[in-house]
């Protein structure tokens, strides 16, 4: 398919813990298209950042299996000057927190024209300037010859995301991984984030994945959403598949805890997200968290099952899944 | 009697300068705030960053130094301090944000559940134990768990203990500041389907103070909107929702994100709609200063900010 840009297959990141390793994305398949958002959510711990870093090759010591190409170049075993070519280039990343990812030390133009500097040698000094400023105006910064010569703590929250914004576009990626771009934004703050991101998407082309734990979000930015749980993706689907006809038990509950209209209590998910050394390496690893639904319909070794036209589900439980009555569920107890 | 009565709140901050260090001017962070509690309710507090939401809980509960105005809790004003005395500071607890943070990391559980316990109550340390795997038994943290020490919980967790130390000594009302914004969402229902079930229990009284509207929505009677130290609107749920009167509660509802996706256009021309009207009649709403106007009733549960004439 021409139109594909990332290829994600069977990835497996891992880290040591003492003298073993533990792996915190499993067998993880995914492809992006040119021009599509690809939305992953998930709790914490979930392996949505981790899948992130791994496709930037951030890990400093991870180990990495399985193969992510970009373009038909394959990550996984590229060399770190390679690497270094890419990344900011072909592929960039929106951080979550905009506090910690710019310098504090340096003036906000010298940090855009940073990553033009390394990827456009052309480029002179004045060339870099207007570019700088060009791209401050693109994410929608008021007086940005003035912003241009101001440090990090002198600009609010959004404006700050917005920077970081302007950096990771700076060069046109291809790529663009926005790690939770909104989570430490207020309301109407994130609501002006989010439109920038939807209308630099019509002009740059890029391919999108937005990791975030907002299903809100979600719900407004994809074109088709993964769904992560311990490492692993358990359902993927276009967006509106998944919000009309959820599959997975864990998509079913997530869906359900979320405070909607005319809803008494909201369901809460027995247990809590296993730790990376707790995690079972066997079997539906959601099993342990819906322990009402019987043992023999989890599958020994979960699989993605394609159950319509795009739409994986991981194992074969979701079949058989209900919600229990509240009664038995105060039964056993909240957590 | 209302239970809480807050009357024209002041807390300004001094913006020290100069070359004696004076104080050169005051940061307004609540500015003229009144509204009334009646017992066993739930009141949100909504407001972006720098709102002065967070102070003006701060303030009730004497965390910050009140400039002028009135607290009164049961009739009796607390902002004097020879009344601020120690059954207030017990009938009034606090639920902090962050689970990571309020939480002493060199205290066990039990020091930490105990404290507000030591400092009112008489107990043998065999009581004091026993009350303390009652609480956590309450707030569905396994009893076993006393000698441990904070980091070794989950977020959820660790916001029920804070939860079990903030009821530890039978308050009636608890000022919530931003209880479940740390957590993922299925830690927030627990901790949300948690509040309102030991509010039934203790006939509780919370400040729910949050950002986030779909939140309040779920859990309170009734909502204030607060903007740059001040309210722009007040009303119960139903009134703030399918009635917006003031652009700046219209704006703040026009950005919760619709988790329907096939909304998603209706969702983007209506902010669309909204963000313009907002850019056009700002100072219909706000004063020269970009402050907002004085609250007026439009119904018996509704107040807005709006001009003198309308």
């Amino acid at each position: 398919m021409s139109n594909e840009l990332l290829k994600i297959k069977n990835l497996k990141t891992s880290f040591r813990i003492g003298d073993e390793y533990y792996a915190a994305v499993d067998d993880v398949t995914l492809t992006l298209n040119k021009n599509e958002v690809l939305g992953i959510v998930g709790e914490s711990g979930s392996g949505k950042s981790a899948l992130a870093f791994s496709i930037m090759r951030l890990h400093t010591r991870a180990k990495i299996e399985g193969e992510i190409s970009l373009n038909n170049q394959n990550i996984v075993q590229m060399s770190k000057s390679k690497l270094n070519k890419i990344r900011g280039d072909e592929m960039a990343m929106i951080f979550q927190d905009p506090l910690t990812a710019l310098n504090p030390l340096m003036p906000i133009g010298r940090q855009i024209e940073e990553t033009l500097f390394l990827h456009n040698k052309k480029l002179g000094q004045q060339g870099r300037k207007e570019r700088a400023i060009e791209l401050l105006n693109l994410v929608g910064i008021l007086r940005a010859e003035r912003v241009y010569e101001q440090f990090p703590h002198e600009l609010s929250g959004g404006m700050r995301q917005r920077v970081i914004i302007a950096i990771a576009i700076a060069n046109d990626p291809e790529l663009l991984i926005a790690d939770e771009p909104t989570t430490a934004l207020d309301v109407t703050i994130q609501a002006q984030i989010l439109d920038l991101i939807r209308e630099l998407k019509e002009k740059i082309h890029a391919g999108i994945i937005l990791i975030t734990h907002d299903l809100g979000v979600v719900a407004e930015m994809a074109d088709r959403v993964a769904v992560m749980y311990a490492g692993q993706v358990v359902e993927i689907a276009p967006v509106d598949r998944l919000f009309e006809n959820p599959l997975h038990p864990y998509t079913k509950s997530l869906l359900n805890s979320v405070p909607t209209e005319g809803q008494d209590r909201l369901h809460v998910i027995q247990g809590v997200v296993p730790t990376l050394k707790n995690l079972p390496r066997t079997g539906c690893r959601f099993a342990e968290r819906i322990p009402w639904v019987d043992a023999s319909h989890h599958e020994d070794n979960p699989t993605l099952h394609e159950v319509e036209s795009g739409h994986f589900v991981r194992c074969t439980c979701y079949e058989h899944f209900y919600f229990p009555d509240n009664k038995e569920e105060l039964e056993n107890g909240i957590s | 009697m209302a239970f809480l009565e807050v009357k024209d709140l002041q807390v300004y901050f001094p913006v020290k300068g100069g070359i004696f260090n004076r104080t050169v001017d005051h940061i307004k962070a609540v500015d003229g705030v009144s509204f009334e509690m009646e017992q066993g309710k739930t009141y949100g507090l909504v407001g972006e960053s720098g709102s002065g939401k967070s102070t003006t809980g701060r303030a009730i509960i004497g965390l910050e130094e009140i400039t002028s105005g009135q607290v009164l809790f049961d009739g009796k004003d607390i902002t004097d301090k020879k009344t601020k005395n120690k059954a207030f500071r017990k009938d009034v607890q606090m639920i902090f944000q962050d689970p990571y943070s309020s939480l002493n990391p060199r205290k066990r559980v039990l020091d930490i559940v105990a404290e507000p316990l030591r400092n009112f109550e008489k107990l043998s340390k065999f009581e004091e134990r026993k009350r303390v795997q009652e609480l956590l038994d309450i707030v569905n943290v396994s009893p076993d768990s006393i000698f441990k020490y904070p980091h070794e919980f989950s977020g959820g967790q660790r916001q029920r203990i804070g939860v079990a130390r903030a009821i530890a000594l039978k308050p009636k009302l608890i000022i919530a500041d931003e209880p479940v914004s740390a957590l993922d969402v299925s830690v927030q229902a627990q901790v949300l389907n948690f509040l309102q079930e030991i509010q039934k229990e203790l006939n509780l009284t919370y400040l729910f103070i949050s950002h986030d509207l779909g939140v309040v929505k779920h859990m309170c009677d009734n909502i204030s909107i607060m903007y740059k130290g001040r309210y722009v609107e007040q009303g119960s749920t139903k009134d703030i929702f399918e009635n917006p009167q003031h652009i700046y509660t219209k704006r703040l509802i026009a950005a919760i994100p619709d988790i329907n996706p096939r909304n998603r256009e209706k969702q983007f021309e209506f902010r669309k709609e909204v963000a313009d009207e907002y850019r056009k009649s700002f100072n219909h709403y706000f004063d020269s200063n970009g402050l907002a106007f004085a609250l007026q009733s439009i119904s018996d549960t509704h107040k807005v900010a709006l001009p003198e004439k309308g």
